[in-house]
């Protein structure tokens, strides 16, 4: 074939793009397709493609969308993991000449996919999926507003993930750091697809997340159970309206500044560009104005977390509910007003970094104020050491500490000396690690026997949590005592050979955080094959104080087969302190939106055009683009997206409870 | 909501609706077309930002003065105000069920639309012809990106509205198709304002520079 033709049928992909002369990623490719044989061999084998389409990937319903959302974070956190481990070992290798087990451009790939992924494809989801699961059950709801946009938008999410991993055997990932600074990003220093999986995988991703906003706001705004008034709400749903109110506000701005970056680096405008007037510091305002935001969106919700945990299990109502409230909104605003804290050295004055200095400073006010809530709560509570509690107070101590490093961060001369170093690195992750991540694993530890009905195994979640606590703080404390002394982020090879205990020390700690996260896959597994031991038949079984508490474990199609009424905050608690009985008869028709395949379609096309943009495949853009109107435009003719589960299928579910919870007792 | 949530007569606290009636079908969807709204203004707000720091960088090439013709640029925002206001006729006629009315509105508001676009794509011609093209400087790439994306946004609209109008041809003006013209109508008088902004700050401010 000529090659034009070649050029027109496969753009800018050939046989060269394929990674085949590096032995660590044709080993992973290995492994990988290994893997993913046996597990759609395996699908197939048992007969799941039927059941998993029917029920999972074209479900509307809330709960199972939410629950895929973490499935995709949990295997991203593996991926993002390995490369964690592999910038760890690198760095404890490169010493005294030599040079690592990683070249430059792999390694400089695999900082910018870890900060990428860590970020976009594993804390998101894990955030976005407890939201979703909880939030409906939350505020008595039978699903959200907008079902199938729920279903869009996590199939997006995907498509996102999927460009990204693609990156790793197809091509290569952007070699730019995870916020992809021009002029570094734009054409002429990086010609190649990297930048490009980049901004099309976020784009795709972004879609997904913003819609998601949008639905999630909607929900709590016009959803709410009777009773149920805005300072009643419990405060983990408080926390996800701030965060969602968060994302619509920001996620446009990452929108627009890709769409920038990719207009000049596909058309050759000059946004970003060193000359024709361009302004590469205008990126770094912009991405930094969604980017900050985008921190309180991943904390806000595990903030909810924890005042749920600490308020059930220290056996108390949560101290401070109305500060709590307004804390959580102050942080969404004053998010807004410290951007450029990010880049004191850009070089805007005195007067201008005192603000943002300042600004940032008052964000510790109200973050301190939760934080001596969650202690009043705990204070003269019966506080059971389950494993959410676990995981709260060793955020509390973590986060605190975290805190206080992003304090002294936000004193600009300070910053001078600091800014870029392993100080910042060891501040980030102090707060994300100590705040997100625990959180997360508070949350899953927490909703997970109202999820799949049975608790997660104590034993192996306990090895977890000791492990990734002691990990976290062997592998992040050395951090802060090499960026003191001036160590910068994103080196490859070191000279001064006394720094080398230091990134020892660091890369046992990460080691023994893989071990905490292979203990959770194992307190998976272990929970699955002890399910009838640990098995939760009352649909409360933290003695809990909120709604989804109410009904039973896992929750029905429907939720909750009468929609609650509230008279408290705690309205669970209120209900069970004043004798609540559970009805039994005059069971009605429930309505509830059908399942549709609209949105795996879409986001699969939508997922073919970033591939076809990437590598410069026109056609194939083209024909997804117009593949995605076309569906898109024809689903707008199907008037009927709901159905009726019948009054008997609700008898019989109810019956069932009704049968287990007598067993119970 | 205003459902009573106060004790029952028996003395004993409601904890559940017994008699409960769900939501009507689009419920939330002017609450979450609102929003949608206001994240599509952000988009414009960033790149108006943008243009308001890099619109004066010419890069020694042409200026605003030198480029733009506002007697066509009258012509073009007539153009789209008064697709505003037949839309506004469609809607005033759909109110009354007068759905051949409300159809024959839509299409004039179609037209506007497209004639808008039209002056648009020649100006953008024009320009382009005289080698002011997006990369010649910050100045261009920011203009067209700012008003190529308005023109975008009623572009899909005007895919939207075809789409619309099929289906109220198809099924009637039923509940689904007047929320969905709502939606529409409010999408089509956002664009109307974001043009008042572009022409005001790039058109009218750009020549006084």
């Amino acid at each position: 074939m000529s090659p034009d033709l070649l050029k027109l049928i496969f753009g800018r992909l050939s046989i060269d793009s394929l990674p085949l002369h590096e032995p660590i990623l044709v080993g992973t490719f290995a492994m990988v397709a290994l893997g993913g044989i046996t597990l759609l061999a395996g699908l197939t084998y048992f007969r799941l493609w039927g059941y998993l389409w029917r029920e999972w990937f074209t479900s509307v319903d809330h709960k199972r969308i939410g629950i895929m959302y973490m499935i995709l974070g949990i295997v991203m956190l593996l991926r993002g993991f390995a490369d964690a481990l592999m910038m760890r070992a690198q760095q404890a290798l490169a010493f005294g000449g030599s040079e690592g087990f990683l070249p430059a451009h792999h390694y400089d790939q695999v900082f910018t996919a870890h900060g990428v992924i860590m970020i976009f494809f594993v804390a998101m989801p894990l955030v976005t999926g407890l939201m979703n699961f909880v939030v409906p059950l939350q505020i008595g709801a039978r699903d959200v507003s907008f079902p199938f946009l729920n279903n869009f938008s996590f199939w997006m999410t995907v498509g996102g993930a999927v460009l990204v991993m693609a990156s790793l055997f197809i091509g290569e990932f952007a070699r730019t750091g995870w916020l992809a600074y021009p002029p570094l990003s734009n054409i002429g220093y990086s010609p190649d697809v990297g930048v490009d999986y980049y901004i099309w995988g976020l784009q795709v991703a972004g879609v997904g997340t913003t819609l998601s906003g949008i639905n999630l706001i909607c929900t709590i705004v016009k959803l709410r159970c009777p009773g149920m008034t805005m300072m009643k709400m419990p405060v983990f749903t408080w926390t996800s309206l701030c965060t969602n109110v968060l994302i619509v506000a920001s996620f446009p701005v990452l929108t627009v500044v890709l769409a920038l970056l990719t207009l000049d680096r596909y058309v050759g405008t000059n946004f970003f560009t060193n000359d024709f007037g361009g302004s590469p510091m205008m990126y770094v305002n912009l991405i930094w104005i969604w980017g900050h935001p985008e921190v309180y969106i991943l904390v806000l919700p595990a903030f909810g977390i924890f005042s749920e945990v600490t308020s059930t299990f220290s056996g108390k109502r949560l101290f401070g509910y109305t500060s709590m409230v307004y804390a959580t909104v102050v942080i969404t605003i004053l998010s807004y007003l410290v951007w450029l804290h990010h880049f004191f050295t850009m070089g805007s004055g005195a007067s201008v970094n005192s603000f943002f200095g300042i600004t940032t400073m008052i964000i510790s006010i109200p973050t301190g104020a939760k934080m001596f809530n969650w202690l009043f709560t705990m204070y003269r509570g019966r506080i059971r050491f389950e494993l959410p509690m676990l995981w709260t107070i060793a955020f509390m101590l973590t986060f605190v500490l975290g805190g206080m490093t992003g304090v002294l961060l936000a004193v600009p001369p300070a910053d001078f000396v600091l800014h870029n170093s392993l100080f910042l690195i060891a501040h980030f992750h102090n707060v994300i690690i100590g705040g997100v991540v625990f959180g997360a694993f508070a949350g899953i530890n927490y909703w997970f026997p109202k999820a799949f009905g049975f608790k997660l195994d104590p034993f192996w979640g306990k090895l977890s949590f000791w492990f990734w606590v002691t990990g976290f703080y062997l592998a992040f404390m050395p951090l802060y005592v090499l960026g003191l002394m001036g160590v910068t982020r994103r080196l490859r090879v070191f000279d001064d050979p006394s720094l080398q205990i230091w990134f020892i020390i660091a890369g046992i700690g990460a080691f023994l955080v893989f071990l905490g996260i292979l203990s959770m896959l194992m307190q998976f597994a272990v929970s699955f094959l002890k399910r009838e031991q640990l098995k939760d038949v009352t649909g409360d079984p933290w003695d809990a104080r909120t709604l989804e508490w109410a009904t039973s474990s896992p929750p029905p199609a429907y939720n909750f087969a009468f929609t609650p009424v509230v008279h408290d905050n705690d309205a669970w608690w209120d209900m069970k302190r004043r004798g609540y009985r559970r009805p039994l008869t005059g069971f009605k028709p429930i309505h509830m939106p059908s399942n549709t395949g609209t949105g795996i379609i879409l986001a699969g096309f939508a997922t073919a055009m970033g591939f076809g943009l990437i590598w410069y495949i026109w056609w194939l853009a083209a024909a997804s683009f117009i593949a995605m109107l076309a569906v898109g435009i024809g689903h707008t003719f199907n008037y009927h997206r709901d159905f009726d589960i019948p009054a008997d299928d609700v008898v019989r579910a109810e019956d069932a409870r009704t049968q287990l919870l007598a067993g119970a007792k | 909501m205003t459902i009573a949530v106060n004790p029952t007569q028996s003395g004993e606290p409601l904890f559940y609706l017994a008699d409960e009636h769900p939501h009507p079908e689009g419920y939330s969807t002017s609450l979450g077309f609102w929003i949608y709204l206001m994240s599509d203004c952000l988009i414009f707000a960033i790149l108006f930002a943008t243009f308001g720091v890099l619109g004066s960088n010419y890069a020694a090439g042409p200026a605003p003065k030198d480029l733009f013709d506002l007697s066509l640029v009258a012509v073009n925002t007539s153009m789209l105000l008064l697709s505003s206001i037949t839309y506004g006729f469609a809607m005033l006629t759909m109110a009354q069920n007068r759905i051949g009315q409300t159809q024959m509105w839509l299409a004039i508001t179609g037209l506007f639309g497209l004639a808008f676009i039209g002056i648009e794509l020649t100006e953008f011609a024009h320009m382009i012809h005289e080698g002011a093209t997006p990369q010649r400087s910050a100045f261009l790439s920011a203009f067209f990106t700012l008003v190529g994306t308005h023109g975008l946004h009623v572009s899909c609209g005007l895919i939207w509205l075809v789409t619309l109008m099929v289906q109220v041809w198809k099924f009637g003006l039923i509940e689904a198709n007047r929320r969905r013209l709502m939606c529409l109508s409010m999408f089509w008088h956002f664009l109307d304002v974001v043009w008042i902004g572009v022409f005001t700050f790039v058109y009218l401010l750009g020549v006084l520079r």
